[in-house]
């Protein structure tokens, strides 16, 4: 499977990513070469494996429900590019009429 | 001998002795920061004033008479996606360059708990995305062997600063080789844990299911004293390993004879260069002459391990990153009027190339068609590697190959094609994807001096069996003495100004 242009121009919209021309036009090419090279798991019969999404085989890790410090409201905000009063602050996200 | 030039071993009973002061063994690395620095950029971040404090601190503790911490005075260089708190932690990426974390990383309070000092945050590559610290957004770190080639990556800010002695001890992170391969490139001891070993809590997130913390450091004794020390079940971390480990340094025994070792024929293929191939098959005459039982071996699957890690590491970053949106911390594109565009423009201009690229790719092979195709057929890939894995322990009781296929190569030689420099990493990313441990100790020097790899891997979470091997061929061999002639502005020198 080839990526196109219009796909790589999509994924940037899903991924919340803006690229410039130039780069949509590079990874259009990049990314085609690495495909070409995952393709090749197509190769191997991987029928009846599980998926593998953690090495570690832990699931349910779960741990008494007991109240602990966490980071204070101040310290939280400190690195926010905007804020107002105790909150994030963010352009609009929905459209008023 | 200075003191910055010492192994942490060597340095700490001169210190609990108080033979030395904390405030001396600290000075003497930021002099050699000062010295060095300009010419290696191994750091993006000195915190001076921090590690002379903290060293008064320790100082005055010794002099009450209270005893010396296991790592106690030790300066240790922090890779910068290592959240330290109060101290800015960049991972090397323009969209994180004023960011300040508000916690520590639990590696950093186990570390700071056993006495150990940060004395700076090392150069990576963005986000962990990268095998020569060339992707670093703020410069490239150079190999302190030779200044034109790469140190490796993407912990290779760690590694340089190790080898040209402007660090005690260091630490690092591995999701498919940034541990390891940079340990290679520079002639140093680094050790990727089992998944799930050290916590991750703190730890700026590539790839959660294969990222780990672990140290950096001058031999293989010192690789045993800070695992121990940061090592350990974390609440914070949910694959966080919960059994009991054993004190490490007890398996620092120069007696291998009876184990056996196995050879996996699919690191020794044609991709392998002829200096790393001859480096490693007199380690393999070495490890025989000490009695270990040598058995060749395969891992089937291994030759598709890259594939499936690009799909599974890239996926993850795509959605790991997705929490850099311009809301909580970083940078935020001021003209945007929704939402939507805001945290678009932001990471547009916040990221360089390759993080974009693996984002794409990342959504490209999680997106609704692709999903199963791509994502879900890589796990199932990476269950087959596990089992091949799992197959050779049983008769193995660890195994041994090159860490990389090359020595260091020249800067600027792979920046133009992503793959080529995946390639580098063919060696390194089988582990990650079986969540075992690795490891890679000096084992020789090519023609033109630079350092050559030796990968041994284990059984998950049998750190012991690594450390024992790694510290017989050590002390079987002297690649671990050599220090690289490295002095300040020895270089004529092309580009890479430094910005910060």
């Amino acid at each position: 499977m080839k990526i196109t242009k219009e796909d790589v121009a999509r994924i940037s919209v899903l991924a919340r990513l803006e690229l410039d021309e130039d780069s949509q036009s590079q990874f259009v090419e990049q990314l085609s070469g690495i495909l070409k090279v995952i393709n090749a798991l197509d190769e191997l019969d991987t029928s009846g494996m599980n998926q593998t999404i953690s090495p570690a085989g832990l699931t349910n890790v779960l741990r008494e429900d007991i109240a602990l410090p966490s980071i204070a409201p101040e310290e939280a905000l400190s690195n926010a590019p905007d804020r107002e009063g105790a909150f994030f602050k963010v352009p609009r996200i929905l459209d008023v009429d | 001998m200075r003191l910055n030039e010492l192994k942490a071993h060597e340095l700490l009973p001169m210190i609990s002795r108080q033979e030395v002061t904390v405030e001396e063994a600290v000075t003497c690395v930021l002099d050699r920061i000062s010295a060095i620095d300009g010419t290696i950029q191994a750091y993006i971040t000195v915190t001076c004033e921090h590690a002379l404090r903290k060293a008064r601190e320790a100082d005055a503790r010794l002099a009450k008479g209270e005893p010396a911490r296991p790592l106690e005075g030790l300066s240790v260089a922090v890779k910068d996606n290592i959240s330290t708190k109060g101290i800015r932690t960049t991972a090397a990426s323009k969209y994180l360059e004023d960011f300040i974390p508000p916690y520590d990383a639990t590696v950093i309070q186990h570390l700071e708990d056993a006495g150990a000092i940060i004395i700076g945050k090392t150069n990576m590559d963005e986000f962990a995305m990268g095998s020569s610290t060339e992707n670093s957004a703020m410069f490239p770190t150079r190999n302190p062997w030779n200044p034109k080639r790469v140190p490796g990556g993407s912990s290779g800010g760690s590694a340089a600063a190790v080898i040209s002695d402007e660090a005690v001890i260091a630490l690092g992170s591995d999701t498919g080789g940034s541990i390891r391969q940079p340990a290679s490139f520079c002639g140093i001891v680094g050790l990727k844990p089992s998944y799930g070993l050290v916590s991750r809590h703190g730890l700026i997130g590539y790839a959660s299911s294969m990222d780990q913390i672990g140290p950096m450091t001058k031999d293989v004794r010192d690789c045993a004293l800070v695992l121990s020390a940061i090592a350990g079940h974390d609440p914070k971390d949910s694959q966080s390993y919960p059994g009991e480990l054993p004190d490490y340094t007890e398996y620092l025994i120069p007696d291998i004879t009876g184990i056996t070792v196995g050879v996996p024929k699919e690191f020794l293929d044609e991709g392998l260069s002829q200096a790393v191939r001859d480096a490693f098959t007199e380690a393999l005459e070495k490890l025989e002459a000490l009695g270990v039982t040598i058995k060749d071996v395969s891992l089937p699957h291994a030759r598709h391990a890259l594939a499936a890690y690009y799909v599974i590491s890239s996926a993850e970053a795509g959605s790991n990153l997705a929490r850099l949106d311009g809301v909580r911390y970083g940078v935020r594109t001021c003209a945007s009027e929704d939402f939507a565009s805001m945290m678009a423009k932001s990471r547009g201009e916040g990221f360089g190339p390759e993080v974009k690229r693996r984002i794409v790719l990342g959504t490209y092979v999680l997106s609704a068609e692709n999903h199963d195709k791509y994502f879900n057929e890589a796990l199932r890939v990476r269950s087959l590697i596990a089992r091949d894995f799992q197959e050779v322990f049983e008769t193995c009781d660890c195994l041994v190959g090159p860490t990389s296929p090359t020595v260091a190569f020249e800067a600027g030689e792979k920046t133009r094609d992503p793959l080529a420099m995946y390639l580098s990493d063919v060696y390194t990313v089988p582990p990650n994807l079986a969540g075992i441990p690795g490891m890679s100790v000096p084992c020789g020097f090519d023609k033109e001096g630079m350092p050559v790899g030796l990968q041994i891997m284990g059984r998950q979470y049998d750190e012991a069996t690594l450390l024992q091997v790694a510290y017989a061929f050590e002390q079987a061999t002297d690649f671990h003495v050599r220090r690289p002639e490295a002095e300040p502005n020895a270089y004529e020198l092309a580009g890479g100004e430094r910005s910060v």
